[in-house]
């Protein structure tokens, strides 16, 4: 019971911030139209790529149509920047007054991290889903939609590797955040961190299209479990044990990197009371 | 001919009605029900060049609207008004090039530029001639004491101080006609003091047309000669204050300190307002019976330590004013 | 004080407000420019596995992909005040100040900010496209250097009355709308590959409705003396990026009615 009542207020700082995220109905309807937009260009480019000789693709057109989609879908896990209401709170100095938080702080911005990751995308995947898994094949354009999972297997697995994008996805997020209170500054980290996660996620190509030589390093990185390995197993690349293994890799970067921002948080914010914030 | 004519000036607003909830926000996407608002309802009045005019009234009742209309910045739905002969809303530019505006609650300048380099982008803007915008500029900074602020961001500056730039700012240009709203909002005393007094002056010495919207009564006390009350779209008063103030309120306060205990008082066309140890607070009609001869009444049949006469505020008055129009807000 | 020469004081007021943080201007360009390189990294590895597209090996796309970089960039930089106008004027009020000035709204909305940081796009643009020289061999056009200038002011055009439709809708929804950031930011992702590659549906789109063609994929076939492989004449080319001015002059017109629309219903 105790137990309960301490986790009380994560989640309800959890579901409070899901509520107010998922009001912003009109914010998901136009990521959503320039999503779609974004994903026929990109799907477009495949094609016309895949039409001169798809001899050393790494992957079928298929599958890459459908990582395209799923990349539209899952746009927002991306921890692209610092949570916007810690990046408010060090433009006007609020930092310290976190403090006054009965509550462990890195947990507390965790919690927030996640609502907020999932509360965007939500309504964005759905949407997404609803149209290229359904409305295209529906309307005879199947062959260039969201395919389905290559089997029931991979279905499970692909959930499971989702969670593994959620926790990872914010473990960065705190990061970031950390580096925003580490640097009082809310411009470096920010305009920085959209790039790096792009690319070495896989989301700007599918890692299997980069040189074969720097397949290892790519795949072990912890951005790959963010877009790269769930995608693989939706679509079988990952299968089987392999497929496990890359949701083990998720999660333990995830936890390698909440340990690191839970330590690094400390630090800065036992700086900042020293300081005064 | 005076320069602001103003002739069955109307404004009805079309807004969207929409019902709570769900249901009715999706009822919405397909039907849209329209409401109308008269926020003015054939208003006329004319002001010469050279008054000092308040404009008051309760929130929503249409002040907002009336300079808006003034300035050029909307369209009336109908009615006729025109300043020094152009028609606001048609020749806007030609307008606006002739008047000043202060919005107490926004900043005409750059967040991030120092005061002076707005000052000279202003200048460019409304296009003064190099002389003219020195001697303007050297003259404003004088009375409003800007210079040691010159070179600082506006961001930089407190409030008191960026009202006093946004005033100078909006007088670089010399308009003839200036509209200030709110100028005094969240002030200091002194700085409301100054504000106050240069406003009484460019009035004064330069001739200055000021319509003046405030909702600090003691605004309208010390500059305005002219009240309009503006109430539910309508104009509920024109004149001097004292005018709405001895329409309104026909009473006078009076604090009698007694030696002893406050004795029980029955004077006719005196009403006891409120007991309070050894002092009586009574409310009388000056019309009815001076405060001398009150004074003297009281005096005469008991032991007095002090006494004191107040006005009641002015706040009071205008509340009541509102009420008795039944132009209060909400 | 005539309108260009005040534009440039905006400028000069603008550039100086950006400089006054100078770490913060360096992160943000930095951040446009790495956020921008990274999307060809990934053109790179796709070429490096597949060779060619459309008839167009990796240098000829870096051309075209440079010249809408460098277009957008310069376009994106001074339609700031387009492109926040919902948020930052229409949904406060702060519109009725431009009002309440002798000038033109348009003109104090381009003298509204100089995104100084757009230039992390455009080295962007530029690095990609001295690549693409680099890599290819091609038979230029005498009138190379003229079309593409053309292009890029017609572009720049283009794209700034995009920003300009997208702030003139606001005046009916009030907030800035992000789905106009589908023609903006979408537009310009479209036509970072020459036209050709794409299904004919979607090309059409990009050049008839919204001639994003005009200003990219023409001029540059005819800048690069290349034939269009979808048949177009040849004469077009140099002559397309008129139609951005014709679709800026379009959107001008569509804004004065919004303006219109302001003033009657105050907003």
């Amino acid at each position: 019971m105790s137990q309960a009542l301490a986790l009380c207020p994560y989640l309800a700082v959890f579901a409070g911030r899901l509520q107010l995220t998922l009001q912003y109905r009109a914010a998901a309807l136009a990521g959503f139209a320039t999503q779609l937009w974004f994903g026929v260009i990109r799907v477009l480019i495949f094609a016309a790529f895949y039409a001169g000789g798809a001899a050393h693709a790494p992957m079928s057109l298929t599958n890459a149509i459908t990582y395209t989609w799923l990349g539209q879908a899952f746009l927002a896990f991306l921890p692209w920047s610092a949570d916007p209401e810690i990046t408010e709170m060090v433009r006007n100095g609020a930092v310290a007054y976190e403090r006054l938080r009965p509550v462990d702080t890195y947990a507390w911005w965790y919690a927030r991290a996640l609502a907020w990751s999932v509360a965007r995308v939500l309504p964005r995947a759905a949407l997404m889903v609803a149209f290229a898994g359904v409305a295209m094949p529906l309307v005879g354009l199947g062959r260039w939609g969201l395919a389905p999972p290559s089997s029931f297997a991979a279905a499970g697995l692909f959930a499971a590797s989702l969670v593994g994008v959620v926790a990872l996805s914010a473990a960065i997020t705190q990061l970031i955040n950390v580096i925003l209170v580490a640097t009082m500054s809310d411009r470096g980290a920010n305009a920085l961190a959209g790039s790096v996660v792009n690319l070495f996620s896989g989301m700007v190509v599918p890692l299997a299209f980069f040189p074969d030589a720097l397949r290892p390093w790519l795949r072990a990185q912890p951005f790959a479990g963010l877009v790269d390995i769930p995608f693989s197993i939706y679509f079988g690349a990952l299968a089987g044990w392999s497929a496990i293994g890359g949701i083990a890799l998720q999660f333990a970067w995830a936890m390698g990197l909440i340990v690191l921002g839970r330590w690094w948080l400390g630090a800065v914010m036992r700086r900042l009371q020293v300081q005064g914030g | 001919m005076p320069q602001i004519l103003v002739e069955e000036l109307s404004k009805t607003y079309r807004i969207a009605e929409r019902d709570a909830g769900t249901m009715g926000a999706v009822k919405g996407l397909f039907h849209r029900r329209w409401r109308q608002v008269e926020a003015l309802k054939a208003v006329s009045f004319g002001i010469a060049q050279g008054e000092l005019v308040g404009l008051i009234g309760p929130n929503g009742a249409g002040k907002s609207t009336t300079i808006k209309i003034l300035s050029g910045i909307l369209e009336p739905t109908s009615g006729r008004c025109e300043v020094d002969g152009l028609v606001p809303w048609r020749q806007r530019v030609k307008h606006v090039a002739r008047i000043g505006v202060v919005f107490g609650q926004r900043t005409q300048l750059w967040w991030d530029l120092p005061v002076i380099e707005g000052f000279d982008l202003l200048r460019d803007i409304y296009r003064v001639p190099q002389d003219r915008y020195v001697q303007a500029r050297d003259e404003l900074v004088a009375l409003l004491r800007l210079d040691r602020v010159l070179n600082q961001p506006v961001r930089q500056l407190s409030l008191g101080q960026r009202m006093r730039c946004e005033i100078a700012a909006a007088l670089l240009h010399e308009p003839p006609l200036v509209f200030l709203d709110e100028p005094t909002i969240g002030l200091d005393a002194p700085s409301k003091l100054a504000v106050r007094e240069f406003i009484g002056r460019i009035n004064r010495d330069r001739g200055v047309t000021v319509i003046l919207t405030t909702h600090d009564m003691h605004d309208i006390e010390a500059l305005a000669e002219r009240v309009i009350v503006i109430g539910g779209g309508a104009i509920l008063a024109d004149g001097t204050f004292e005018t709405l103030r001895a329409g309104v309120l026909a009473e006078r306060r009076l604090f009698v300190d007694f030696t002893g205990e406050a004795p029980a008082l029955d004077l006719p066309d005196v009403t006891v307002v409120n007991r309070d140890g050894r002092q009586l607070e009574l409310a009388f009609d000056p019309r009815r019976i001076a405060a001398p001869a009150l004074i003297a009444r009281i005096a005469a049949a008991h032991s007095v330590d002090d006494i004191h006469v107040e006005e009641p505020l002015i706040e009071e008055v205008i509340a009541r004013f509102y009420d008795l129009h039944g132009a209060s807000e909400g | 004080m005539n309108g260009f020469a005040l534009y440039g004081r905006y400028v000069l007021a603008s550039i100086r407000m950006q400089l006054a943080y100078p770490a913060s201007f360096a992160m943000l360009s930095l951040g446009s420019f790495l956020v921008t390189i990274v999307e060809f990294v990934g053109v790179w590895a796709l070429f490096r596995r597949f060779g060619q597209v459309g008839g167009w090996r990796l240098g000829e796309v870096a051309l075209f992909y440079g010249l809408v970089s460098v277009i957008f960039a310069f376009a994106d930089a001074v339609s700031r005040g387009f492109d926040v106008f919902g948020s930052t004027f229409v949904k406060t009020g702060a519109f009725d100040r431009l009002l309440l000035r002798p000038r033109s709204p348009a003109l104090q909305l381009l003298g509204y900010e100089l995104r100084m940081t757009r230039i992390g796009r455009l080295t962007q643009g530029v690095l990609v496209f001295w690549l693409g020289l680099a890599m290819t061999h091609l038979h230029w056009s005498p009138w190379a250097a003229p079309i593409l200038l053309f292009a890029v002011m017609g572009g720049v055009a283009l794209f700034s009355g995009l920003f300009v439709m997208q702030a003139t809708l606001s005046f009916w929804t009030v907030e800035s709308l992000e789905v106009a950031n589908v023609l903006t930011y979408g537009g310009e992702a479209a036509a970072e590959f020459p036209l050709n590659v794409y299904a004919s549906w979607f090309r059409d789109i990009l050049v008839f409705a919204v001639p994003i063609g005009c200003v990219t994929y023409l001029p540059m076939l005819a800048a690069i003396g290349r034939a269009d492989p979808l048949g177009s004449p040849a004469w077009i080319g140099p002559l397309a990026p008129a139609a951005g001015f014709l679709f800026l002059g379009l959107a001008l017109f569509t804004w004065r009615f919004g303006i219109r629309r302001y003033a009657s219903s105050g907003a």
